[in-house]
């Protein structure tokens, strides 16, 4: 094989395109409108981060983030904007992976140089990617429902205030379980953080009142088929609790009712085990009369408000919690009011700190954590929402519905006062 | 539930898996029997064919009997003709190299995954079985009475999971007969054998191999759309028999119909019954401890020639 040598540079020729580009360069700068947003922060968008499980386990939720946030951004736009500037969502999939979320955040930070991030939902994805955006000063909005950010586990620059956690949804479910339901429990879920989460503070929640978990069963998080675990369960089973996330949810809640037969135990599940699956799906009739913890109802109830029926139509979900477009394409709905709530936070926070920049960075934080209630409204259509500045975590009411005729009608919601729980961290008393 | 019918329960799931094991695997086992393609992509083809068997009974409508019947027979076949098509296009085309055939289909496995995730979307559907009664089962004790039978609780299966096992008995024996008793499978066997004798005695290897590829995607595909009334057609669902089939041909030997199916029912059914009673964890850490051992004591696996 042969190999051609390159032509070697002379001095002149160097010189020559050296002077050449430079030309270029300095004319482009002198062309008017080049750069376009030079002469102040005012006209440029606001570049927002959105990292969202394009693919991987989490993509059928990261599809519905991604609508909800479309929509969400486009409303703002439709109503000037924040503090008159438009925003821009950055879109960038993260695999459902924690070392691509780390990467997402570092490409928002410096390649896109967007003012924050948002939008994670899988807690490995967030505490993933939580140190990273800490280290690079990037405000990270994330949607996750884990305990981890009222826990301390993460940083200041880590805030959740569009969804509560799993310890205070899990611990206001204990009064209406133990004195409606049954006292003797049996818990099912899946064996990593996220089940363990259930575990811990659920069998806490009903010691307090008057009931027991009799057994735990933890399902490993790749597990397909469900069967083989069932016979754990006792036979004195008065409720029995499930919560299940993955594409097998479907599976395991069919595969509980062929177990069962026609004799089940009182049966309450988080809605997680069938988020974005048709109740309508073959072999889950056996369902009717159980009941399900609802983020926020996923069909539309009687006394609907006003903006949950205008969420709902920005997005494009009709009242049976499906696509408008496609019947059978059903929402997360228990989820996705989130990054709509989360978004219109960030628009009050950044209005509130006159954030012009990403200077103002650590000044939009502070604003967030002055934020205290979040009355019913059109940015906060799941329901009134308590802020802890502290804690990075926002606090709101739960619902509880029985499965009637294959629709979830709402049986109980749970006030904000069950939801409370000490605080386990002060964010506050970190430096920026 | 007591210790009998909590074995005899796990053993009846594990039979299940091992089923569709066995399919997926024999597909992956024949295609480097006589190609000596790593296929990598094999997985994807057990997605397709549960995906394909969603599309198919969600278009036909009607009794779920008809679209599941159909798809029995479109989705295999569409699958094959897609391997096949892979084949001519683009193994045939790296003359077979193997190392360049494993990056090939590691290729296809992106590729076939990303389409499906764009045109099917992320969601985990729902095929609904053409029959699905659940049986109680009895159980015996010697009481104080004697002898008697009692129907523990929960103590169950479903038709469709016995009709997944019997299915699949039948496919292999039909298999078989195909590989022992006709043309077709002379040829193939000669292929495998010594491919470039057969090719000098005129056999059309090249057409052999687009069969064999097709022949192993259409198993996956079958396998799948056994499954996707038990488990759903999930974009994400190819990894897992992937990794199970890789541990069976190891163990059984690649290229060995019968060690293949020895090995499947064995890791189906130890992989059932290990993580009910231990931890699931353990099952996965036994059966690699098993190919461990096997490459290291019998690298040809159990049943494989040792000139392969």
């Amino acid at each position: 094989m042969t190999y051609k040598t390159p032509k070697p540079e002379t001095r002149r020729s160097v010189l020559t395109k050296l002077a050449a580009s430079s030309a270029v360069v300095a004319g482009a700068a002198a062309m008017p409108g080049f750069v376009r947003y030079s002469q102040a922060q005012t006209s440029a968008p606001i570049k927002i981060g959105f990292q969202v499980h394009g693919t991987g386990i989490g993509a059928a939720y990261g599809r519905w983030y991604d609508r909800t946030t479309t929509a969400a951004a486009k409303l703002i736009n439709d109503t000037g904007g924040i503090n008159g500037r438009m925003v821009e969502i950055v879109a960038e999939d993260d695999g459902t992976d924690p070392k691509r979320g780390a990467e997402v955040v570092e490409k928002f930070a410096s390649q896109h140089n967007c003012d924050v991030a948002f939008g994670t939902l899988f807690s490995h994805v967030v505490i993933g990617s939580s140190p990273r955006a800490g280290e690079l000063k990037l405000p990270y909005f994330v949607v996750s429902e884990g305990h981890h950010v009222a826990s301390g586990a993460l940083n200041r620059y880590t805030l959740q205030p569009g969804i509560t956690d799993v310890k205070s949804q899990v611990q206001a479910m204990a009064p209406f379980v133990a004195s409606t339901l049954g006292k003797k429990v049996t818990m099912i879920f899946p064996d990593f953080a996220f089940g363990h989460n259930h575990r811990d503070y659920f069998s806490a929640a009903i010691k307090e009142h008057g009931g027991e978990v009799i057994q735990h069963i933890a399902i490993p998080p790749s597990e397909s088929s469900f069967t083989k675990y069932f016979p754990q369960i006792p036979r004195e089973t008065e409720v029995l609790y499930h919560v299940m996330v993955g594409p097998a949810v479907l599976t395991f809640v069919k595969e509980l009712g062929e177990f069962f037969g026609p004799s089940r135990p009182e049966i309450f599940g988080f809605i997680d085990s069938l988020e974005a699956v048709d109740l309508a799906s073959p072999g889950l009739e056996f369902l009717d009369g159980t009941y399900f913890w609802e983020g926020n109802p996923r069909y539309a109830q009687a006394d609907q408000s006003e903006h949950d029926k205008f969420f709902r139509a920005a997005v494009g979900v009709d009242e049976n919690g499906a696509s408008v477009a496609d019947p059978k394409d059903v929402a997360t709905y228990s989820h996705m009011f989130g990054c709509w709530e989360t978004l219109h936070v960030i628009k009050a926070g950044m209005e509130a700190a006159g954030y012009s920049g990403p200077g103002d960075r650590a000044k939009l934080i502070e604003a967030v954590e002055a934020m205290t209630e979040m009355p019913l409204s059109q940015g906060h259509p799941q329901g009134p929402k308590l802020f802890n500045g502290k804690t990075h975590q926002v606090f709101g009411q739960q619902y509880i519905t029985k499965v009637v005729n294959g629709k979830l009608l709402l049986a109980h919601t749970a006030p904000i006062a069950d939801t409370l729980y000490p605080d386990e961290v002060d964010y506050t008393t970190q430096s920026f | 539930m007591e210790f009998g019918p909590h074995l005899l329960l796990a053993i009846l799931e594990g039979a299940v898996q091992a089923a569709v094991l066995t399919l997926t695997a024999v597909g992956l086992s024949l295609v480097f029997g006589v190609m000596r393609v790593v296929n990598v992509a094999h997985g994807e083809f057990y997605m397709l064919g549960a995906v394909l068997a969603w599309c198919v009974t969600s278009t036909l409508g009607g009794h779920p009997a008809i679209g599941f019947v159909a798809a029995l027979i479109i989705a295999p076949l569409m699958v094959g003709l897609i391997a096949a098509a892979a084949d001519i296009f683009i193994l045939k085309r790296l003359e077979y190299e193997p190392k360049n055939t494993i990056v090939a289909t590691i290729g296809m496995l992106y590729v076939i995954q990303q389409v499906t995730l764009i045109a099917y979307g992320p969601e985990a559907r729902p095929v609904q079985a053409p029959f699905n009664q659940r049986i109680s089962l009895p159980w015996f004790e010697f009481g104080d009475a004697g002898f008697a039978l009692t129907w523990p609780w929960g103590f169950g299966t479903t038709t469709y999971k016995l009709a997944v096992i019997v299915a699949a008995v039948v496919v292999l024996i039909g298999l078989w007969n195909l590989m022992a008793r006709s043309r077709l499978g002379l040829i193939m066997r000669a292929t495998q054998l010594d491919r470039e004798m057969a090719q000098a005695f005129g056999m059309p290897v090249e057409k052999v191999n687009a069969m064999v590829f097709g022949l192993g995607a259409a198993l996956a595909a079958l396998a799948g759309v056994l499954i996707v009334p038990i488990q759903q057609a999930h974009y994400l669902m190819g990894a897992e028999p992937l990794l199970l089939s890789f541990i069976v041909v190891i163990i059984g030997g690649l290229g060995s119909l019968a060690g293949t199916v020895l090995a499947a029912v064995v890791i189906g059914l130890s992989d059932g019954v290990i993580s009910v009673f231990f931890s699931p964890t353990l099952a996965k850490i036994l059966s690699t401890l098993f190919v461990a051992l096997i490459l290291v004591f019998r690298p040809q696996g159990l049943f494989g020639k040792r000139d392969l």
